[in-house]
C-alpha cells in the first residue's frame, strides 16, 4: 500500500491553538462573509499603557469580525492571548461590549445576530485596573441583554485559558466549547497559592491544574458543553452547530436551585475530588472524534 | 482608622434595615431583609464574614460558592414575586446591595466546584432584575474588590460609595497587584495618583464616571442616626433616578466624569457602531 | 518608552496594498505597512525598550537599502530581536507585493 494513500490525520489537521486571535476568528466564519471592525489600521489603542512604558497593540488585543456562520448573522469577538495575556482593558472591553450591544440592537430590529466569544484571557488588565474591571461588568451586562434574543457561544482553546472576571462572562454564555488544553476557572493557581498558601493549591502541580480547570473536567462535570480536539475545522463545525441550534431552553447560569443543592451536598471537610463531580453532577462529554473509535 | 473587612457592611446593613440575620435556610454570610424605604419595600442584601462558614476559604467576608448562590436565589425571588400571573404590573421593588467584600474566595474547593458559575448566577440575577425594571442600587461602604464586586454590586443601575479612606474599589489588593505587576506598593501608590483607573483612592475612582454619587458621611464606622437618615434619603433619590433612566449601564458612559475620563471607551464604541452599520 | 521616526525619501515606488503582521507579545512586535501619504517612505516605532535607537536605524537603513516601496510603517515593539524585526518586515512586504 502506498503511504501516500494513508495520510496521518495530524498531517491534515490545522491547529486552532497555534492561530492568533484574528486567524481563529476568521477560521470560524463563512468564507467571504465577514468584515473586521475597528481593526489595527484604525489604531484605537489603550490610552493608559504607553504612560506606563508598556507597548500597546493597534487593536488593543480585541478582534471584532461581523459576518455570518452557517448563513446566520454572527459577530465573532476574539481576545488575543499573546497580548498582555488577553486581559481586558478599557478599549478592548469597549469594543467587545459595543459589538454585543449592536448584535442586540439588530436582533431587536428583526435581524437576529449571534455572538461568538473567543476567550483567551487572564481577566482584568491590571495596568488599567478599575476601567478593566468595569469593562468586564459591562460585557457581562451586554451578554445578558443579547442572550434574550440569540445565543452567546464561548470558545476557550488555550493556551492562556479563561480566568478572572472573564470566567463570569463564560459562565453566562449559552454554550461553552473547550479543548483538552484549555482551562476555565475564576482564580488561577498562582493567585490561590499566593492568597491561601501552597497547601491549598500548589501552582507547580500541572496535573492538578488540569484536573480541576481543564476542558475535559469542565465538560465532564457539566459546567461546559463540548470538548473538542485542537482542530480548527472541528471547532468551526461545533460552533456552526450551536449557531444553528439557537438558544438553549434554559441557561446554565439560570439553574440556581440545582447548583445551590449541589453545593449544599458537598463534603467540605476535605478537598473535593474533581472526578467525583463527573459522576454526581453528570454532564456529557462530546469529544470530536478524529477517527472512528478514537477520541484522542 | 482601618477596620476589618465586612464589619462595616454588617453595621450598615443593621443600621439601614434594623435587622442582622440571614433568611431561613441561608448561610450566616448573607444577610437579606425586606424593608420600607420611602414608598417602596426594598430588598437589602449584604455579604458579611462568617467564621463558621463550611468553606474554609470563605470565612472572612469573601464571596464564595454559598454566598454567590444565596445572593442569586434571594435576588431571583424578588423578580419572581413581581411577575405573578394575575397581578397588574406594579412598580418593581428596589434591590439594594450593601457592599463590603474582601474579594472572591480563593480556594481549591471553590475552583473544583466551579465558583465561576456561582458568581455568574448572582451577577445574572442582579442584571435580570435591573433589565426587568427593578432599581438596583449598590452602596459601597467598605471594600469592593475584583470578582467579589462583579458578583455582588457591579450590575447595579446606580453605585454610591462613601467618601472615606477605608472605601476601596479595585481589581486586586495592593500587595497582590504589586507582586503580579512586579512593582513596589509605593510605585503603585504613585502610579495611582497619576493614572486614575489604577488608584486605590475612592475619590480617583469617582473620576472614572462609574459612580452615581460619592457620599460624605460622618463616622461611617459608627454612624449616628442623622447619618443613617441622610444615607436613606440618598438611596431613595438613587432609586428614583434609576427609575427615570434606562435599564442598561449606559449612565457609566454618559456621566460628566465619564465623558472626561472614558473618552477612549466612547470613541471605540462610536467607531464600532459606525463600521457595523456599513459592514 | 521611546518613539522613533525615520524617513526614506529614496523609497518612491507607489504601492497599493496594506499589511498587518505580528502580536505585541514579550520579545515580539507588530507592524502596520500601508501606502504612504507622500511619495516617500516613513517609519514610526513605539518601543518599550529604551536605548536602541541606533540599532533601529541600522535595521531600517538595511531594510530600505533593498526595498523601494513608498510605505508608511508603524511598529509597536515589546523587545523584538533584530532577526524578528526583519522577519516581520519581510512578512509585511510579502503581503504588499503579492
Amino acid at each position: 500500500m502506498s503511504y501516500a494513500t494513508v495520510i496521518p490525520e495530524f498531517v491534515l489537521r490545522q491547529s486552532f491553538i497555534e492561530l492568533d486571535a484574528r486567524a481563529r476568528a476568521q477560521s470560524l466564519m463563512d468564507p467571504g462573509s465577514w468584515r473586521e471592525l475597528v481593526g489595527p489600521f484604525d489604531r484605537i489603542e489603550s490610552p493608559w499603557l504607553p504612560e506606563q512604558g508598556i507597548a500597546p497593540q493597534f487593536d488593543d488585543g480585541c478582534v471584532v469580525l461581523k459576518g455570518a456562520i452557517a448563513g446566520k448573522a454572527t459577530v465573532v469577538i476574539a481576545l488575543e492571548g499573546g497580548f498582555q495575556a488577553g486581559s481586558m482593558g478599557e478599549v478592548s472591553g469597549a469594543k467587545m461590549a459595543a459589538a454585543l450591544d449592536l448584535a442586540t440592537r439588530d436582533s431587536q430590529n428583526g435581524k437576529k445576530t449571534v455572538a461568538v466569544l473567543l476567550l483567551e484571557t487572564g481577566g482584568v488588565r491590571l495596568q488599567e485596573a478599575n476601567l478593566g474591571l468595569n469593562a468586564i461588568a459591562e460585557v457581562m451586562a451586554s451578554i445578558l441583554a443579547l442572550r434574550q434574543h440569540a445565543p452567546v457561544i464561548t470558545v476557550i482553546a488555550g493556551t492562556v485559558g479563561c480566568f478572572g472576571g472573564m470566567a463570569l462572562a463564560a459562565g453566562l454564555s449559552s454554550y461553552i466549547v473547550m479543548t483538552p488544553e484549555a482551562r476555565l476557572g475564576l482564580n488561577g493557581p498562582e493567585v490561590i497559592e499566593q492568597e491561601s498558601g501552597i497547601e491549598e493549591f500548589d501552582s507547580s502541580d500541572r496535573a492538578l491544574i488540569w484536573a480541576i480547570n481543564g476542558g475535559e473536567q469542565r465538560v465532564a462535570m457539566g459546567v461546559a458543553d463540548e470538548l473538542v480536539l485542537d482542530d480548527a475545522q472541528k471547532i468551526a463545525a461545533i460552533v456552526r452547530s450551536h449557531v444553528e441550534a439557537g438558544l438553549p431552553a434554559v441557561h446554565r447560569s439560570q439553574q440556581v436551585d440545582l447548583y445551590r443543592e449541589r453545593i449544599r451536598a458537598l463534603d467540605t471537610s476535605r478537598q473535593i475530588d474533581p472526578l467525583t463531580l463527573r459522576e454526581t453532577w453528570g454532564g456529557k462529554t462530546t469529544v470530536s472524534k478524529t477517527r472512528k473509535g478514537v477520541t484522542r | 482608622m482601618s477596620i476589618q473587612v465586612g464589619l462595616r457592611g454588617k453595621a450598615w446593613f443593621e443600621a439601614l434595615t434594623g435587622k442582622n440575620s440571614p433568611m431561613a435556610g441561608d448561610p450566616d454570610s448573607v444577610l437579606t431583609a425586606d424593608v420600607k424605604i420611602g414608598e417602596d419595600t426594598a430588598r437589602f442584601l449584604c455579604v458579611v464574614p462568617n467564621p463558621q462558614a463550611r468553606f474554609p476559604c470563605a470565612r472572612r467576608g469573601e464571596v464564595g460558592l454559598e454566598e454567590a448562590y444565596t445572593l442569586a436565589a434571594r435576588v431571583n425571588e424578588v423578580i419572581e414575586q413581581n411577575t405573578s400571573a394575575d397581578k397588574q404590573p406594579i412598580s418593581a421593588r428596589p434591590i439594594i446591595a450593601i457592599v463590603d467584600v474582601k474579594s472572591q474566595a480563593y480556594g481549591r474547593r471553590e475552583e473544583t466546584a466551579a465558583i465561576f458559575l456561582a458568581c455568574a448566577t448572582a451577577a445574572e440575577a442582579y442584571a435580570s432584575a435591573r433589565m426587568k425594571g427593578h432599581p438596583v442600587i449598590t452602596l459601597v461602604v467598605g471594600q469592593a474588590i475584583s470578582g467579589g464586586f462583579l458578583t455582588h454590586g457591579y450590575q447595579a443601575n446606580r453605585i454610591l460609595a462613601f467618601d472615606d479612606s477605608d472605601v476601596v474599589i479595585h481589581a486586586m489588593h495592593k500587595e497582590a497587584a504589586a507582586r503580579i505587576t512586579l512593582r513596589t506598593v509605593a510605585e503603585l501608590d504613585r502610579l495611582g495618583h497619576e493614572i486614575a483607573p489604577l488608584s486605590y483612592d475612592v475619590r480617583d475612582y469617582a473620576k472614572l464616571g462609574l459612580l452615581h454619587k460619592l457620599l460624605h458621611v460622618e463616622d461611617p464606622d459608627k454612624p449616628a442616626q442623622a447619618t443613617v437618615t441622610q444615607v436613606q434619603k440618598e438611596l431613595i433619590d438613587a432609586v428614583a433616578d434609576a427609575r427615570a433612566g434606562s435599564t442598561d449601564l449606559g449612565n457609566r458612559l454618559t456621566s460628566k466624569a465619564a465623558r472626561e475620563t472614558r473618552k477612549a471607551s466612547v470613541a471605540a464604541r462610536a467607531h464600532i457602531e459606525e463600521q457595523w452599520i456599513k459592514a | 518608552m521611546e518613539q522613533l521616526k525615520f524617513e526614506y525619501p529614496s523609497a518612491k515606488r507607489r504601492v497599493t496594498k496594506k499589511a498587518h503582521v505580528g502580536v505585541v507579545g514579550s520579545g515580539d512586535m507588530e507592524v502596520l505597512m500601508q501606502p504612504a501619504e507622500t511619495e516617500s517612505a516613513n517609519v514610526s516605532i513605539l518601543t518599550s525598550v529604551n536605548g536602541f535607537s541606533s540599532s533601529w536605524k541600522a535595521m531600517m537603513d538595511r531594510f530600505f537599502s533593498k526595498y523601494d516601496g513608498a510605505v508608511r510603517i508603524d511598529i509597536n515593539d515589546a523587545g523584538a530581536t533584530p532577526g524578528s524585526v526583519m522577519l516581520r518586515l519581510e512578512q509585511a512586504v510579502e503581503v504588499i507585493e503579492s
